[in-house]
C-alpha cells in the first residue's frame, strides 16, 4: 500500500479504529500462510508455537485487511461477513477450534495471561487512587470499565472479579463468543461482565460519558488511525477518568528485535506481519492524548522473560510500556490550556475555545 | 484464495503432565441448584478448619464463598473439662502467629495451653544430650490440647458464618475434575457429591482430609508411604511434685523416643513410640506398672556401654577445651507418680509425602500432603506451615482478580512448602532410623554427632529457627 492511500473520512472511523492494517497489501498477506501479526510479546521465539497463533491472528486481523478493499461497503455491514468471500471456511472452523486457546494458560497465549500479572496490579491501584476507600473484596465494584480488543476477556474477567461492571469489545466474533462462553460457567462474573462484537464507534455512540475507565491493551499498535481511536475513547470516558494503554514503541530495538529478529532472523514471524512504522512512542501518544484532553499520568516499561514466560516492570520503555492518562475535568472541547508544559504553541493559537480565557488554567 | 493451514492436533505438554487420568468432564446442565463456591476445603480437622479460618478472615476474600466439609460432628464444648485431654500437639510460635491472625489464639490463652521455654533430648545408650533454649528462655513452643485448639477455630469459624459455610456429617464420596481445555459442554469447575447425594462446584478444592486422603487419592496424586514399625502411646501423667514445670523431655531409647510434654505444674503429657507389641502391652498393663515402666525409661541407664561412655567423654573433654564456658549437664525428668484412668491411647506410625501438592484447581495441606514421627513434634506445624502459604498465595491472587484454581500460584505455594516439608520430612526420617539400633558404630556417630552439635550455638539456634517456621 502506497504512502498516498488515503481513506475517506467516514471509512476511517468505521474501519480505522478496529484491526490491523499493514502496509502491503492485503491481498499478499492473505497469500501468506494464514498470515497473521506478530503478538505483541515480541520476544516469543518459540516457533513451533507460532504455528498455532497463525491461524487464530488471520482470523481476527485477516479480516480488515479485506476491509481497505472494501471501502464502500456499507458501515453497518459487520466486519466478519465481508470475510466470506477472503477467508476459507475450513479456515473458519480451524479457527473455531484454535479460538479454544485464549483460556488455555500454558497454550499459544500464555504471555498474555502473565501479562495479566502486570495489567490488571496497573489498573487496580491508578483507579484505586481516585476513590477514597473502597470495599475490601471488591475493590473496583461501582466502576464500569470497558475493554477495546477484548480477545477472549483474559483481562475482563480479572476485573470483573475485583468487582467492576466490564463491557469488552472485539471486532471478531468468535473471541466475543468464546469469552461470553468462558464467563458464563462463572454466575458471579455472568452478571457483572458483558460482551459485544462491534467496533468502539458503534459504541461510543451509545455510551458517551459513562465509563470509569477504558482499556486499550495491545491495540493502538494496530489501529489505522490512532487519533481517532483516541478521540473515541475520550468521548466514552466520563470526566476525569482514565485510559489505559498497553502497546509496543517505535525505537530500534523494537525493531531489532521484533521485526528484524522476529520476523527476518529467526522466522517466528513472518515478514511484513508487524509493521514498524506502526508502533507508537510514548511520546507521540502523549501528543495525541494532550491534543484529545487526556493528561498522561503514567508511563512504564514492560520486558517479557521468554524463558521465565514473566513479564516485569522496567525503567526501560523501548520495547513493551504501559500508559495511565486521566481525561480532564472540563466538559468542553478539550484544550491544551488545560496542559501546560506542553510545546503546541500552535494548537494554543488555533484554539478559539472559550476555556482558554481561565489564564489560572494555564498556570496547571 | 485458499489459505493452506498447518494444524496439528496438540495436547499442551506442561498440562497434560499434570492432568492425570482425564475422567469424564460433566456436562455443564447451568442448574441453578449447584452453587459455585470458590473454594472448598474437605476435611474438618486441625488444619482442614484453619485453613478455613485464615480464607474467612483473609480482607480479599470478602466477596468469596467459602465451604468446610467435615464428616464428623460438630465438637460442641461448653465447659472445659478438668481432666487434660491425652491428643496435644506442640505449636511452634509460626503457628501461634497463624492462630492468631485470625482471633483462635485469643480464645486458646482464655482457656489453657503451656508454654516450655527449653527442650531436652538425650540418648539412652549413651551421656550425649543437646538442649535448646532460646537467648532470653522466650517461650520455645507451646502444648496445647487438640480439642482445645478445635474448639478455638470452631468459635471464630461461627464468626464468619456469612463468608464461610461449615457442613457437618457430610462426606464427600466422589469428585469430577474438570477437563484441561474448554470443550462446549463441560463445566470448567471441580464437582464435589457428598455422602446424601448432592453436588456443588468449587473453584478451587483444598484437600486437608488426613494421611488417607480421599482427594489426594481422587486426583491420582502418587504419594509414597510406608508404615513404622511403630506405635505411639499417649497419656495423661500426674508428676510427684508440682515443679515449675516448662520443659520439654525427650530420650531416645532404642525401642523409639519417649516423650514427656508439659501440661501443667503437676500434668504432663507422655508421647512414647515403640513397638507394637510393647506399645500394646503398655496400654494393657495396670497402672502401677506404667509408671514404672515410665519411669524407668526416662531414668535407667541399662543401655549404656562402658566403650561409648568412654569415648563421649572423651569428645567431651575435647570441647570442653575448645569452649570451656558451656557445661550441659545432664538434667533428670521430673518422675511420674500416676497416669489419668483411661488416658491411654496407641495408634499406628507411619511416614508419607505426596509427589504433587497441587493439580489445576486442587491442593493438598496438612497431613493429606505430607505424614510425619511424631518424635521432632512438627506434624501439625508442617500443616499449618502449608496453610500460612496456600492463604497467602491465594490473598494476592484473588486481590489480583486471578482464577483461584489456576496453577501458576498453586505451583508458587507448592514449590515453596516442598522446599521446607522435604528437608524436614528426611530428617526426621533419619532420626527416627538412627535412633533405633543398639549397633555400637552408629551408637558411637550419633553420640559424637549430638555432642558436636550442642556444642555448636548458631547450629542449634537454625535448628530452632528452621522448626518454629
Amino acid at each position: 500500500m502506497s504512502g498516498g492511500h488515503k481513506l475517506s473520512c467516514s471509512g476511517i472511523r468505521f474501519l480505522g479504529v478496529l484491526g490491523s492494517v499493514c502496509r502491503e497489501a492485503p491481498a499478499h498477506r492473505l497469500r501468506l500462510t494464514g498470515a497473521v501479526n506478530q503478538p505483541d510479546w515480541t520476544l516469543q521465539i518459540k516457533p513451533w508455537i507460532f504455528n498455532k497463533y497463525r491461524t487464530i491472528w488471520s482470523r481476527s486481523y485477516g479480516v480488515t485487511f479485506s476491509c481497505l478493499n472494501r471501502i464502500k461497503r456499507p458501515p453497518w455491514m459487520r466486519l466478519y461477513s465481508t470475510s466470506q468471500t477472503t477467508i476459507d471456511s475450513s479456515e473458519v472452523k480451524t479457527f473455531q477450534a484454535l479460538a479454544h486457546k485464549w483460556w488455555d494458560e500454558q497454550g499459544v497465549y500464555a504471555p498474555l495471561h502473565s501479562m495479566n500479572d502486570l495489567r490488571v496490579p496497573f489498573i487496580r491501584d491508578n483507579l484505586l487512587k481516585a476513590v477514597d476507600d473502597h470495599q475490601p473484596g471488591k475493590p473496583l465494584s461501582g466502576m464500569k470499565i470497558l475493554d477495546v480488543g477484548c480477545g477472549g476477556g483474559l483481562l475482563a474477567e480479572p476485573l470483573g472479579r475485583l468487582g467492576a461492571s466490564v463491557i469488552g469489545i472485539d471486532p471478531v466474533d468468535e473471541n466475543i463468543k468464546t469469552a461470553h462462553h468462558h464467563k458464563s460457567f462463572d454466575p458471579v462474573l455472568d452478571k457483572r461482565l458483558e460482551y459485544r462484537a462491534c467496533s468502539l464507534e458503534e459504541i461510543a455512540e451509545e455510551t458517551i460519558e459513562t465509563f470509569d475507565a477504558v482499556i486499550a491493551s495491545e491495540v493502538v499498535e494496530h489501529v489505522i488511525d490512532l487519533e481517532t481511536f483516541i478521540q473515541c475513547c475520550c468521548q466514552v470516558l466520563k470526566p476525569g477518568g482514565s485510559l489505559f494503554i498497553t502497546t509496543i514503541n517505535k525505537t530500534q530495538l523494537s525493531y531489532a528485535l521484533g521485526i528484524v529478529f522476529s520476523e527476518q532472523i529467526a522466522g517466528i514471524v513472518p515478514k511484513g506481519t508487524h509493521t514498524w512504522e506502526k508502533f507508537v512512542s510514548p511520546e507521540k501518544l502523549e501528543s495525541i492524548l494532550e491534543s484529545n484532553g487526556l493528561s498522561l499520568q503514567t508511563v512504564a516499561g514492560m520486558l517479557y522473560n521468554p524463558f521465565s514466560g514473566y513479564w516485569h516492570w522496567s525503567e526501560n520503555t523501548s520495547l513493551n510500556y504501559a500508559a495511565h492518562a486521566v481525561k480532564s475535568m472540563v466538559q468542553e472541547h478539550p484544550g491544551p490550556a488545560e496542559f501546560v508544559i506542553k510545546e503546541d504553541t500552535e494548537e494554543l493559537q488555533a484554539n478559539t475555545s472559550p476555556s482558554l480565557g481561565m489564564p489560572e488554567e494555564l498556570k496547571k | 484464495m485458499a489459505a493452506r493451514l498447518v494444524v496439528s492436533r496438540w495436547a499442551a505438554a506442561p498440562v497434560a503432565a499434570r492432568a492425570g487420568p482425564l475422567v469424564t468432564c460433566r456436562r455443564w446442565s447451568g442448574a441453578a441448584a449447584d452453587t459455585v463456591y470458590d473454594v472448598v476445603v474437605s476435611g474438618g480437622g486441625l488444619v482442614g478448619a484453619a485453613m478455613a479460618c485464615a480464607l474467612g478472615y483473609d480482607i480479599h476474600f470478602r466477596d468469596k464463598k467459602i465451604l468446610l466439609i467435615e464428616a464428623g460432628p460438630k465438637k460442641v464444648l461448653e465447659k472445659l473439662s478438668e481432666t487434660y485431654s491425652n491428643r496435644v500437639s506442640s505449636i511452634s510460635p509460626g503457628s501461634a502467629t497463624l492462630l492468631s491472625s485470625f482471633g483462635a489464639w485469643d480464645h486458646i490463652c482464655n482457656m489453657r495451653y503451656r508454654a516450655f521455654r527449653r527442650m531436652q533430648v538425650w540418648d539412652a545408650c549413651s551421656e550425649a544430650l543437646i538442649m535448646f533454649d532460646k537467648d532470653n528462655l522466650d517461650d520455645m513452643g507451646y502444648i496445647v490440647e487438640n480439642d482445645v485448639i478445635m474448639h478455638a477455630l470452631t468459635k471464630q469459624l461461627e464468626a464468619v458464618s456469612d463468608r464461610v459455610t461449615v457442613l457437618y456429617r457430610s462426606k464427600a464420596v466422589s469428585y469430577t475434575w474438570p477437563c484441561p481445555f474448554l470443550m462446549a459442554d463441560s463445566s470448567p469447575w471441580v464437582q464435589i457429591t457428598l455422602g446424601d447425594g448432592s453436588t456443588l462446584q468449587t473453584k478451587l478444592l483444598i484437600g486437608a482430609d488426613g494421611h488417607n486422603s480421599g482427594v489426594r487419592q481422587a486426583a491420582g496424586i502418587p504419594n509414597v508411604s510406608w508404615n513404622y514399625d511403630q506405635s505411639a502411646v499417649v497419656a495423661t501423667l500426674h508428676l510427684s511434685e508440682a515443679t515449675e514445670n516448662n520443659v520439654a523431655w525427650q530420650r531416645f531409647l532404642p525401642s523409639g523416643p519417649i516423650a514427656l510434654l508439659p501440661l501443667s505444674d503437676t500434668l504432663s503429657s507422655l508421647v512414647w513410640s515403640t513397638s507394637h507389641e510393647h506399645a500394646a502391652e503398655l496400654v494393657r498393663m495396670d497402672e502401677e506398672q506404667f509408671v514404672d515402666a515410665v519411669n524407668s525409661a526416662f531414668w535407667s541407664d541399662a543401655n549404656h556401654t562402658d566403650f561409648v561412655d568412654s569415648a563421649g567423654s572423651l569428645l567431651q573433654h575435647a570441647l570442653a577445651l575448645l569452649r570451656p564456658t558451656k557445661v550441659s549437664a545432664r538434667q533428670l525428668p521430673p518422675s511420674v507418680a500416676r497416669v489419668d484412668a483411661k488416658s491411654r491411647v496407641l495408634f499406628p506410625l507411619g511416614w508419607g509425602h505426596a509427589a504433587e501438592y497441587v493439580r489445576p484447581r486442587v491442593a493438598l495441606i496438612g497431613d493429606a500432603a505430607h505424614r510425619v514421627h511424631p518424635l521432632a513434634g512438627q506434624g501439625v506445624n508442617m500443616g499449618f506451615g502449608d496453610i500460612s502459604s496456600l492463604a497467602h498465595h491465594l490473598s494476592s491472587a484473588a486481590f489480583n482478580g486471578r482464577d483461584l484454581g489456576s496453577m501458576s500460584h498453586l505451583t508458587g505455594y507448592e514449590t515453596e512448602r516442598q522446599r521446607h516439608n522435604t528437608a524436614l520430612l528426611a530428617a526426621t526420617d533419619l532420626l527416627k532410623r538412627l535412633y533405633s539400633t543398639r549397633a555400637t558404630p552408629l551408637v558411637l556417630l550419633r553420640t559424637w554427632g549430638l555432642q558436636a552439635t550442642n556444642a555448636v550455638s548458631p547450629l542449634k539456634g537454625q535448628i530452632m529457627a528452621f522448626a518454629s517456621k
